[in-house]
């Protein structure tokens, strides 16, 4: 199988990236693990220098020219995020650290202010443990009973018995692509369920975001959660979209500046949203690099980026099967309908951290483990697979990389 | 730079392909205790038997990496048979010699100092093959899991 091009021009693309433009042991940097974080590209630097260069100040303080510009700046790229996932306003965007801290402001404060004894949350057997801890944390303090959507042969959601799971739940917390085994979830299908059933949703958009066109209305979901720093922008920051009423019913979750709009010896009265729940100064240089990451992505399209991924993913999972046939096995969908490029795979013989071991030599860069995902590797019944992930800076020579250092890992651990 | 050959010595990998003492020991009058690596997942189940002071026997159960397998396979083999204040003095030899590592990035010359006292006059035979896992440091939990597992397992016995 040959490829000649695909939907990106991935030469031009990576004169973007300086980190991919290196060398190891003689060999060229090959990064597939987008899936854990992705590589900045040089618009996101800049952008975030010349805030600091120029008009860093915090933000919603001062009254002098470059705390407003700061400020200014800021809200835009609240505005852009917003824009970039179909929300309605950008006060419905709230910052996070990542998707991690997004789920457990819901968990802390709808949560507690809605679940009680008895009440029923439903997760998946593929969420990421970001997913899964923060509704255990829960249900131990409240006696809440969880319940997971199984998975079928094909590794996708087993839907046959949803409704019956979602009866009397209260919420549906569901990944909308799987960090580990790439399958991308009907969201709309299962918001609808959730919806029907009297339960809210909860979608984890962390693997989502950053690859595929996502839109928050047209899924209907109540809460989604997505992260900077997998889409091109920088670590320590994300957000937590959800629509107004919701927002506003909800009690604040961290306390302190920002988020009140009056204190006094004997109480304090909230900010409007989304500041509410933004306590303390915020990732500011981040967030307006988040921005720049948007309109990098944006300028390519996400349709295309999405298109590119496929045909990547398309010629791995054909170069793994036409180069290992049985001796590799591989977790997720082997079509790439509703799939992103996330490959975990695993040589029955050999560990997956031997297997990195090996491919770091060459310089090339895949994750080995449990993908924090426990529960799945549980039902998988392994402890840990070693896994490639595609970006739009990927291309064939990255997948034929890949497989060569993966013959070489078999050679070497070969009985 | 640090070379596979290094870290994947020959005696590593056999023990690898053919650990010793896989297996299960009856509870009790094994005492059986668990370690896991949170990073990576592998477990390693150790099943004790220490009878008058003598760690009697040894058996291995979990999964691990290829460096975790072949150290806990090598460790059985080390202290199987040994009375346990020398099992806990190999221990901490073996401890020392994962650590000088990290002592030279923390530059603390005590440690290495110290470090140094616990190897010397301890014959560590082939556990020594395992020394060149320190150039690789995020591997050195996967060669100290089951040894953090045997001390743990070893307090509980005295404890009890």
């Amino acid at each position: 199988m040959t490829l000649e091009r695909t939907a990106l021009d991935v030469a031009r693309i990576r004169e973007d990236f300086p980190l991919l433009d290196q060398t190891r042991n003689g060999h060229r940097l090959v990064y597939l693990d987008s899936a854990s974080s992705a590589q900045k590209p040089r618009s996101v630097m800049q952008a975030m220098d010349n805030l600091m260069e120029r008009t860093y100040a915090n933000v919603h303080r001062g009254v002098y020219d470059i705390a407003e510009r700061t400020t200014a700046s800021f809200e835009a790229a609240r505005s852009k995020v917003a824009g970039f996932i179909g929300a309605r306003e950008a006060a419905e965007l709230v910052f996070t650290r990542n998707v991690t801290e997004a789920i457990n402001l819901v968990a802390y404060s709808w949560g507690r202010a809605n679940l009680n004894a008895g009440d029923v949350i439903v997760l998946t057997e593929m969420e990421h443990h970001a997913n899964i801890v923060p509704w255990q944390m829960l249900a131990a303090e409240r006696g809440i009973e969880l319940r997971w959507i199984p998975l079928t042969l094909d590794y996708r959601l087993d839907l046959t018995k949803l409704d019956e799971l979602l009866r009397g739940a209260k919420l549906l917390a569901v990944t909308a692509m799987s960090n580990v085994l790439g399958t991308v979830n009907d969201i709309p299908r299962l918001v609808a369920a959730a919806r029907a059933a009297g339960a809210r949703s909860l979608v984890d958009a962390a693997q989502a975001a950053p690859h595929l066109p996502i839109d928050v209305q047209a899924w209907d979901a109540d809460f989604v959660g997505i992260t900077a720093h997998k889409m091109l922008g920088p670590s320590g920051i994300g957000a937590l979209w959800a629509r107004r009423e919701i927002l506003e019913a909800m009690p604040p979750f961290l306390g302190g500046g920002e988020m009140i709009r009056d204190v006094r010896k004997d109480g304090f009265t909230t900010n409007e949203l989304p500041w509410k729940f933004e306590a303390g100064t915020p990732a500011i240089t981040e967030a307006i690099g988040w921005g720049a990451a948007i309109d990098y992505l944006e300028t390519l399209g996400m349709e295309a980026i999405h298109r590119h991924e496929v045909e990547i993913t398309r010629y791995a999972l054909h170069a793994l099967e036409q180069r290992f046939g049985d001796r590799i096995t591989i977790y997720g969908p082997t079509d790439t309908e509703h799939r992103g490029g996330v490959i975990s795979f695993l040589f029955p013989e050999i560990h997956a951290h031997d297997v990195s071991q090996v491919l770091d030599e060459d310089a090339i860069c895949v994750r080995a483990g449990h993908h924090c995902a426990k529960p799945l590797m549980r039902v998988l019944g392994i402890p840990a697979t070693s896994r490639a992930s595609f970006y739009l800076y990927n291309d064939t020579d990255d997948v034929d990389a890949l497989v060569d250092g993966l013959v070489k890992a078999e050679k070497f651990f070969s009985l | 730079m640090a070379g596979l050959e290094d870290l994947y010595r020959e005696i590593i990998l056999d023990h690898y392909r053919a650990p010793r003492n896989r297996g299960e020991l009856p509870v009790p009058p094994a005492h059986r205790v668990e370690g896991f690596n949170p990073l990576c997942g592998d477990e390693v189940v150790l099943f004790l038997e220490v009878t008058d002071g003598i760690v009697a026997d040894v058996k291995i159960a979990g999964q691990g990496c290829s460096i975790s397998q072949a150290s806990t396979s090598m460790m059985s083999a080390a202290v199987k048979g040994k009375p346990v204040a020398e099992a806990r003095t190999i221990i901490r030899a073996f401890k020392a010699l994962m650590s000088i590592h990290e002592s030279k990035l923390g530059g603390d010359a005590d440690d290495i100092d110290a470090a140094a006292d616990e190897l010397a006059g301890v014959r560590l035979g082939d556990l020594e093959a395992l020394q060149g896992v320190v150039k690789f440091p995020v591997r050195i939990k996967c060669a100290t899991l089951s040894w953090n597992t045997l001390t743990q397992g070893l307090d509980e016995i005295a404890d009890h």
